[in-house]
C-alpha cells in the first residue's frame, strides 16, 4: 500500500492506497470525482487529463503514489464561483456532444491556452489541431472544439 | 419564439458535462459493490475441452466464477437477431445459436466462456486470468470470400457453407436485359471496410437484483432502454418485464454500438441474482474492440449501364456481407432494407437488382454503425458514377444532374417511395459554396507547388426517420418502431417530457424544449425532457436511424396536440368563450381579438384544483401519444471533397470540405451543424484511416489506439456547410433527420477527390498514405512498360 497525499481542487486529501492505483482511479474511485474520464488503456484518448502541478496529465498514466505531494485540479475544479472561460467557451461553441470526452479536452485546452500565451506564441486553428493530438472525440469532428479553444483564447 | 422552432439555442444539458458533473454508467456505485470480470476466448474457432475454474476461486476475493452451462441451465436464452430476413428461395435465414456465456464452442476472440465475480475490479481481473480454459483449435473463416470457399470450415451447424441467407431485390432479367442494350457499362468492385464504432465511453453495466422485492435493475450504456428490457424479458428470460428497470444515463455517444444488448449486460444480471450481489462490468478499450459490434464490412461487384446521352438504364450489384460469428440483434436487416433498398440513389433509375448473401466468419458480430447499409449504397452508388463520368468523358456533377429524380413522389423499383427532394438545388448550393467555378485555378496553382489536387462529389440520400411499424413489420422487423412521448403540465405551468428517444450526444434536452417553447410561448427553462429511464418513460423505441427528431418529435407534438384542446377547453369554460377563439400565445391563453386572458400557469393550476372545470372533465394536464410514421424520411444532399495528394509520399490534406444538406425543418441548427461535422469526421474516418483488420488466425490486430487509426482533430479541416431545405409532407414538424448524413455522404466525396487527383479509380478505403502511393505507382505504371 502506499500513502497518497494531494491537494486536489484545493482540499487536502490523504489515502492509503494499492501501489499500482493510477491517479485516473484515485480521483474516480477513492475520491469519487468522476468527472475525470477513462476511454483507452492505451493512454491515447485523453479522456483522463487533469493538471498536476500546473500542467496537462494523462492521470491514467500516472501512479497515484507518484503524484503524492503535488496539487491536482481535475474538472471538478476547474469553475471558480462561475465557469471558467473555456468551460463557457465549450458551451458557447457547442464543443461538446456526449460530453464523455469534453472534461479531457477542457483540461487540455486551458493548459494549452497557457502555455502558449507564457511563451508569447499565437495559438492558431493548426496549432491547436496540432495540440489537441492527445485527445479524441468521436462525436464532434472536432470543428466546434477548435472553435470553442479559440474563442477561450481570446477571454483568459 | 426566441427559444423556438429555429433557434441556435445553446444546450442546456451542457453544464453538468463541462464541470464534470455528468452521470455515466462507470459514475455510478452501489453499496457492496461487486465487479466483474469476463474470461475470454483466445482462439477465433475453438472446441471447449475442459474449464478449470478451482485456482480462480480460491483466490482472494472471489465471490463466484460462473460458466455458461450454469447460464442455460437456469434458463437464460440465445441471444437472438430480431429481423427475420427469408432468402430468395422463401427458406428461413440461418441463425446459429448464441449464448451469453459460450458453453462447448468459441467463434471469435473475445467469445465469452465464463465471468468471475468479485470484490473488486482488480481482483476479478486477475482471477479471470487464473481461470484455465483447454481449447480444441478449429479451422477459422475471417474474410468474406474465404466464408463461402467450397470446404470452408463450418462455423455453425444450422448454417450449411457459411451462408446466412441468399436474398433479392428487383427485377433481374429487366436488369439484365436493360444492361445489355447499354451504349456504355461501368464496372466496379468495391469492397466497404469493416470498422469499429468507438463510441468514447465504453459499454458498462451495473445490475442490482433485490432478492426482497426479487426485482433487478441494471444500469446501462444503451441508446434504447425499452428495447433492452423488452428484450432481455421476453427472449433472454433474466425477468419479467414489470420485475426490470433498465436506466441507460448519460451515454457517451452511441453510433449503433449500444443499440444491442450484448452478453455482458445479460451476465451481470444474472451473476447479481447468483450473488446476491450487485455486479458491475466496465470494458476497457481493448476489450471493446473484441466486443462492440463492428460495422460495414461488404464486398461488391456492381455494373451500371448508360445509355448515349448518360441517362442510367440499369444497375446490377452482388453483394457479400460479412455479419462475424453470430447474428447480432439488427445485423440481417442492414445490408437489405437498409442498404439495397438505397441503391437507386438520387437518380431516376428503372431497372435495379441486388443479390445479397450474408456470412458468418470467425470474426466480432456485425450489425449496425452510424448509417448501416446506407453508407455501404452510397458509396457504391457514387462511386459508380464519379468513375462512370469519367470513363464517358462527361462532367461528373452533370452526370448526377441528367439523372437526378425531378418529380416526387417518386417510387424506386427498390421498393422505397421518396416523399420530397430538390437535388439540383442541393448541387447548386454546394457547388456555390465549394467555388467549383474555381477549382481549376486551385488545382494549377497546387501543380506548381508539385501536389495533386482533385475534386470529388457524393450525392448521398438515406431512409431514415425508422421506421413505419406495418411496413417494417411485413418485410419481417421484430418489433414496431413508433416512439412515444408524455407531456406533462405541472400545477405551476412548468412541464415535463417523457420521452422514449435517448439522447446519448444528440442534445435532445435543448431541442426537444424549444418545440415546447415554441408552441406554449413559455421558457425552455421551464421544460425538462426526461428520458433513458423505463421506470419514468412510459414506453419507447430509442435513438437510431435519425429517428429522434422525425418520429421522437413527432409524438411529442402529438401529445402537445392532446394538452392543448385541453388547455383551449379550460380557458374557454374559465373566461367564458368559445373554445375556438382561444389562442395561445407568449405564454397566455387568450381569447381572440379581446383583452381577456389566462396566464398559462393558471391553466395549469386550474387543471389540478379541479373546482371549476367543464362538465366531465377529468382533473389533470398530462397526455400521452404513440407516434407511428407513415413513410420513411428521405434527407439528401451533395458532398464535395477537394484534396491535395503528395505524389513523392501519398499523404493526402483534406483542403476544403463542403456540405449542403436537406434535413427538411431544423429545429435548432447548431445542434444539426454539429451532427453533421461529427458525421463527417467519422466518414473521413471511413475514407482514409480506420479498419478493423484480423489477421489469419482471427486475432485482431487493430486492437486498440495504438492500432486503430482514430480521426483527430489534426486529421480533419473545418467544415463548409449550407442547407437547402424541403420539409417533408410527412410528419408534423416537417422533419427528415441530420445524424447520419455526413458518416454516409463523405467517404465517396473523399475518394472520388483523391482518383481525382491521382488518376486512377481503383483505391480502397482506407486511403492510408501507402495505399494512395501505390495506386499513384500503379497508374503510372504502363507509362514506365512504353
Amino acid at each position: 500500500m502506499a500513502k497518497v497525499k494531494l491537494t486536489v481542487n484545493g482540499r487536502a486529501v490523504s489515502r492509503d492506497v494499492p501501489d499500482t492505483t493510477l491517479l485516473s482511479e484515485f480521483l474516480r474511485e477513492d475520491l469519487r470525482l468522476t468527472g475525470t474520464h477513462v476511454g483507452c488503456d492505451t493512454s491515447q484518448c485523453g479522456a483522463c487529463v487533469v493538471h498536476v502541478d500546473g500542467k496537462a496529465v494523462k492521470s491514467c498514466t500516472m501512479l497515484a503514489a507518484s503524484a503524492s505531494g503535488g496539487e491536482v485540479t481535475t474538472v471538478e475544479g476547474l469553475a471558480n464561483g462561475e465557469l471558467h472561460p473555456m468551460q463557457k467557451a465549450f458551451n458557447d461553441n457547442h464543443g461538446l456532444q456526449c460530453g464523455f470526452c469534453t472534461p479531457g479536452m477542457i483540461m487540455s485546452g486551458v493548459d494549452m491556452v497557457n502555455r502558449y500565451k507564457q511563451a508569447g506564441r499565437e495559438l492558431t486553428e493548426e496549432a491547436i489541431r496540432h495540440e489537441l493530438e492527445g485527445n479524441i472525440c468521436r462525436c464532434t469532428g472536432y470543428h466546434n472544439i477548435v472553435k470553442s479553444i479559440q474563442d477561450a483564447a481570446t477571454k483568459m | 419564439m426566441s427559444d423556438g422552432i429555429g433557434a441556435r439555442v445553446k444546450r442546456k444539458e451542457d453544464k453538468r458535462f463541462i464541470t464534470g458533473k455528468g452521470k455515466y454508467t462507470d459514475d455510478i456505485r452501489v453499496d457492496n459493490q461487486a465487479y466483474a470480470a469476463f474470461v475470454r476466448s483466445t482462439h477465433a474457432h475453438a472446441r471447449v475441452v475442459n474449464l478449470d475454474t478451482s485456482a480462480a476461486e480460491a483466490m482472494d476475493g472471489v465471490i463466484a466464477v460462473l460458466n455458461g452451462h450454469q447460464l442455460t441451465g437456469d434458463g437464460i436464452g440465445n441471444i437472438i437477431c430480431g429481423w427475420a430476413i427469408n432468402s430468395k428461395d422463401g427458406s428461413p435465414m440461418n441463425m446459429g445459436a448464441w449464448s451469453a456465456l459460450a458453453t462447448e464452442m468459441v467463434r471469435y476472440v473475445g467469445d465469452a466462456v465464463a465471468v468471475v465475480i468479485a470484490d473488486t475490479q482488480a481482483q476479478a481481473r486477475l482471477a479471470a486470468e487464473a481461470v484455465e480454459v483447454e481449447y480444441e483449435e478449429l479451422p477459422v473463416v475471417v474474410t468474406t470470400p474465404d466464408a463461402l470457399a467450397d470446404g470452408a470450415p463450418q462455423i455453425h451447424e444450422n448454417a450449411p457453407g457459411n451462408l446466412i441467407y441468399d436474398w433479392e431485390i428487383g427485377d433481374q432479367a429487366a436488369t439484365d436485359t436493360a444492361i445489355a442494350g447499354a451504349s456504355h457499362v461501368t464496372e466496379m468492385e468495391i469492397t466497404n471496410n469493416r470498422l469499429s464504432p468507438n463510441p468514447m465511453e465504453p459499454r458498462s453495466a451495473v445490475a442490482i437484483y433485490d432478492e426482497g422485492e426479487d426485482h433487478y435493475t441494471l444500469y446501462t450504456t444503451s441508446q434504447n432502454p425499452h428495447v433492452a428490457r423488452l428484450v432481455l424479458s421476453a427472449f433472454y428470460n433474466v425477468a419479467p418485464e414489470h420485475k426490470l428497470r433498465v436506466i441507460a444515463p448519460d451515454v457517451g455517444g452511441g453510433f449503433g454500438s449500444k443499440i444491442y444488448i450484448y452478453p455482458e449486460e445479460i451476465t451481470c444480471l444474472w451473476a447479481s441474482m447468483k450473488t446476491g450481489r450487485s455486479v458491475k462490468w466496465t470494458s476497457d478499450r481493448s476489450e471493446a474492440f473484441i466486443t462492440d459490434a463492428h460495422g460495414r464490412d461488404h464486398i461488391s461487384t456492381a455494373k451500371m449501364g448508360f445509355d448515349a446521352a448518360g441517362r442510367i438504364l440499369g444497375l446490377k450489384v452482388d453483394t457479400i456481407a460479412n455479419f462475424g460469428a453470430y447474428m447480432s440483434l439488427f445485423s440481417s436487416a442492414v445490408p437489405t432494407y437498409l442498404y439495397a433498398t438505397l441503391l437507386s440513389g438520387q437518380y431516376n433509375i428503372s431497372n435495379i437488382h441486388a443479390n445479397v448473401r450474408a456470412v458468418y466468419t470467425n470474426t466480432v458480430p456485425v450489425d449496425a454503425y452510424r448509417g448501416a447499409g446506407r453508407p455501404e449504397a452510397c458509396y457504391l452508388v457514387e462511386r459508380m458514377m464519379e468513375t462512370a463520368a469519367r470513363e464517358m468523358g462527361m462532367d461528373p456533377a452533370e452526370l448526377r444532374r441528367i439523372n437526378f429524380i425531378q418529380e416526387f413522389p417518386h417510387e424506386t423499383p427498390v421498393i422505397m417511395t421518396y416523399d420530397t427532394g430538390d437535388f439540383d438545388g442541393n448541387m447548386d448550393k454546394a457547388q456555390a459554396a465549394a467555388d467549383v467555378a474555381g477549382f481549376a485555378a486551385r488545382k494549377a496553382e497546387a501543380a506548381a507547388r508539385g501536389k495533386l489536387r482533385g475534386i470529388g462529389y457524393s450525392a448521398y440520400i438515406e431512409a431514415c426517420g425508422i421506421a413505419p411499424s406495418a411496413a417494417v413489420g411485413s418485410l419481417g422487423a421484430g418489433v414496431g418502431l413508433w416512439e412515444s412521448a408524455e407531456v406533462r403540465v405541472n400545477p405551476v405551468g412548468t412541464v415535463e417530457i417523457l420521452t422514449g428517444s435517448h439522447s446519448h450526444g444528440q442534445g435532445h434536452e435543448t431541442t426537444f424544449a424549444q418545440i415546447v417553447a415554441e408552441r406554449f410561448g413559455i421558457p425552455i427553462d421551464n421544460v425538462q425532457v426526461v428520458h433513458g429511464d423505463t421506470d419514468k418513460v412510459q414506453f419507447g423505441m430509442g435513438t437510431y436511424g435519425s429517428r429522434s427528431g422525425a418520429v421522437g418529435m413527432s409524438a411529442i407534438v402529438k401529445a402537445m396536440d392532446k394538452v392543448e384542446a385541453k388547455v383551449k377547453k379550460i380557458a374557454a369554460h374559465t373566461l367564458e368563450a368559445s373554445e375556438d377563439d382561444i389562442v395561445i400565445e407568449g405564454g397566455e391563453v387568450k381569447v381572440a381579438g379581446t383583452d381577456k386572458s389566462m396566464a398559462w400557469h393558471e391553466v395549469g393550476l386550474a387543471a389540478y384544483l379541479a373546482h371549476n372545470l367543464p362538465e366531465g372533465m377529468e382533473p389533470g394536464l398530462k397526455e400521452g401519444a404513440f407516434y407511428d410514421p407513415v413513410n420513411f424520411t428521405f434527407p439528401a444532399g451533395v458532398y464535395i471533397a477537394e484534396v491535395e495528394v503528395d505524389p513523392e509520399t501519398g499523404v493526402t490534406d483534406i483542403v476544403q470540405f463542403t456540405a449542403a444538406d436537406d434535413f427538411g425543418t431544423i429545429i435548432n441548427p447548431m445542434i444539426v451543424e454539429g451532427q453533421v461535422h461529427g458525421g463527417i469526421a467519422q466518414g473521413v474516418g471511413q475514407a482514409m484511416l480506420e479498419h478493423a483488420v484480423y489477421d489469419e488466425d482471427g486475432q485482431l490486430l487493430s486492437g486498440s489506439y495504438m492500432d486503430y487509426c482514430m480521426p483527430r482533430a489534426d486529421d480533419l479541416p473545418s467544415y463548409t456547410l449550407d442547407h437547402n431545405t424541403t420539409v417533408c409532407p410527412n410528419n408534423p414538424l416537417g422533419m427528415k433527420g441530420c445524424g447520419e448524413a455526413g458518416a454516409i455522404g463523405t467517404p465517396p466525396a473523399i475518394i472520388n477527390a483523391i482518383t481525382d487527383a491521382i488518376g486512377n479509380n481503383d483505391l480502397a478505403m482506407p486511403a492510408t498514405p501507402q495505399t494512395v502511393w501505390r495506386a499513384i505507382q500503379a497508374a503510372k505504371a504502363p507509362l514506365a512498360a512504353e
